[in-house]
């Protein structure tokens, strides 16, 4: 709660300090200060300490859960903003403005993860969405992402208003938007609540970037600038799928037998189209876009099973997959080329950076040791309990990512040099990188040590 | 009246609007469509409401409050939906500026 109340807050903090302050390095201090201060009061209270306590019941509950998501999303944000903050200055002279729509977003994805009502379902969804629009058209100039923004708004809202039919008709039979409530016993009530609840999977799934409502990921991630792309790409979808875990556990459990294969569906559909699509992709930023569907198509595993393996692999799917692809895109940011030959012997002249982003890609891919693994194989247990087919699907859909992958990795270490201009990494950028690349390690080593944190 | 025609009006309304947003090509015209999507919502939460609230005095609750919640959704819809209006029409704008069309069959140079 604490922290969702200051990170409002200090959106409000950060437009102001645009005036006022005007050297970029300070604002994005400043920003850095607000998320450390966010991380921190959730960390507080996950132990039980609380700077203001305010009634929330029936609205919002942050219980164990919710909050130690909370905790790897902003870690993540945190992350994100030291890697690529600088990044930002180049697309306007607007950072504070950037910076004060990240809070607002961050704002909204604490109230996703935690919700109670679809009241502030939708609220959630609407305060990530709205900012990102703008964030997605923030290179005013450049046509390209004009016309992200503007397909993402159209198809965005599109969904919003799908999702909002969804909520009415579950209004409808239940009488209530509360998640616990039960349909009471109108007539009508049965069909109103089931079509409310496939519109709200069909909402969810837009949202989230399941096929078949993939196909205005690729052109919005595409288009965004890069920097924006990895925000979106990474806390935002996970965050969202915290949201769609939540909805369908508290709220539909009594109807699972009717959801789950639509779930098992959208998953299989959603992994064959990205894993296969981003074989043939040239770009490696929009590879990447395909593999973020992809990978979504992983987690809608854990909607399929909602069991407790599932539920702590999303926890460590969200750690292992924001921070690998954060990397991966604060090395993009970098460069001008989004070419796969660009990547042509990096090893040799960046040796830190390469050793990081081939430790980023493995992990993608989910090779062990790495977290990526660790997560996909809490994703493949969880659905195994299920469905043997769509386990046995979703491993050979994880060999196919491997190739993908791959190709990076090969022309980083196997490939000469094309690239003549040198890329600038300095040495604190490596450093960070490195220490992120360490953390992925080091969740596939320990995952206990953050699956743990959830039963103290 | 029956909650049916009321269910009706607003699935039909709902519909025209997404037919709408998948076959026009006016930027303007299928920001309208989605509006008419979400008033479709609001006319139907209304009448939900109104049908909880009767429900709720026929079970012989005097001083219910049963179906207000409802309403009060439909206040946040108006001001979410004015929210994305402005960022909406900015966005169209800046698009116009750039290209001096609002059609969206501009919308093609991200297929490579």
């Amino acid at each position: 709660m604490n922290a969702l109340l200051v990170s409002a807050l200090w959106g409000v903090i950060m437009m102001f300090s645009g005036i006022a302050i005007k050297r970029a390095a300070t604002i994005r201090t400043i920003a850095l200060i607000g998320i450390a201060i966010l991380l921190g009061l959730n960390l507080a209270e996950l132990q039980g300490w609380q700077l203001v306590s305010i009634d929330t019941t029936g609205m919002l509950q942050f219980e164990t859960y919710s909050l130690l998501f909370n905790t790897i999303i902003l870690a993540a944000v945190l992350c994100y903003v030291m890697i690529s903050g600088s990044a930002m200055e180049k697309i306007g002279n607007n950072l504070s403005d950037y910076l004060a729509l990240l809070f607002f977003i961050i704002c909204g994805m604490l109230m996703v993860s935690a919700f109670e009502s679809l009241l502030m379902l939708f609220l959630g969804i609407e305060i990530i969405t709205i900012p990102l629009y703008i964030l997605t058209g923030s290179d005013k100039k450049n046509l390209k992402s004009n016309e992200a923004s503007l397909k993402y708004f159209l198809l965005g809202a599109f969904s919003s208003g799908i999702l909002l039919m969804g909520i009415a008709l579950v209004y409808g039979a239940r009488g209530s938007f509360a998640l616990t409530s039960v349909a009471d016993s109108i007539r009508l009530s049965s069909s109103l609540l089931v079509s409310g609840m496939l519109l709200l999977m069909i909402a969810m799934a837009f949202k989230v970037s399941a096929a078949p409502f993939h196909f205005w990921t690729p052109d919005v991630y595409d288009g965004a600038p890069t920097v924006f792309t990895s925000f979106m790409a990474t806390v935002v979808k996970v965050a969202v799928f915290a949201a769609f875990v939540r909805l369908f556990d508290r709220s539909f459990a009594l109807q699972l037998s009717t959801w789950q294969w639509w779930v098992a569906v959208l998953a299989a559909l959603t992994m064959l189209v990205g894993n296969v699509t981003a074989v043939f992709q040239q770009s490696v930023k929009r590879m990447l876009s395909y593999s973020s569907i992809a990978q979504a198509g992983f987690m809608l595993l854990a909607v399929y099973a909602m069991n407790t393996a599932a539920k702590e692999g999303l926890l460590l799917y969200a750690a292992a997959y924001s921070l690998a692809t954060i990397g991966i895109f604060a090395v993009l940011t970098r460069m001008k080329d989004y070419s796969f030959e660009a990547f042509n012997g990096m090893a040799g002249r960046y040796p830190w950076v390469a050793a990081a982003l081939a430790i980023f890609f493995l992990s993608l891919a989910g090779i062990p040791l790495t977290g990526g693994f660790l997560a996909k194989f809490y994703m493949i247990k969880a659905a195994l309990g299920m469905s043997l087919w769509l386990a046995l699907f979703a491993l050979i859909m994880a060999a196919v990512s491997v190739y993908y992958y791959f190709r990076v990795i090969q022309a980083m270490y196997f490939k000469p040099v094309t690239q003549p201009e040198p890329l600038v990494f300095d040495n604190l950028f490596t450093a960070q990188l490195l220490v992120m690349a360490l953390s992925v390690v080091v969740l596939g080593l320990f995952p206990e040590w953050l699956i743990g944190l959830l039963y103290f | 009246m029956p909650i049916n025609y009321y269910l009706f009006l607003s699935l039909a309304l709902f519909t025209i609007g997404m037919v709408g947003v998948l076959t026009r090509r006016n930027a303007i015209i299928i920001f309208m469509c989605i509006e008419l999507m979400l008033n479709a919502v609001n006319l139907l939460l209304v009448a939900f409401s109104k049908m909880h609230y009767q429900a709720a005095i026929e079970a012989g609750q005097l001083a219910t409050q049963a179906g207000v919640d409802g309403q009060l959704f439909v206040f946040f819809i108006m001001v979410v939906a004015a929210a994305e209006v402005s960022v909406g029409l900015a966005i169209i704008v800046m698009m116009y500026r750039n290209v001096h069309s609002v059609d969206i069959n501009f919308l093609n140079r991200l297929k490579h």
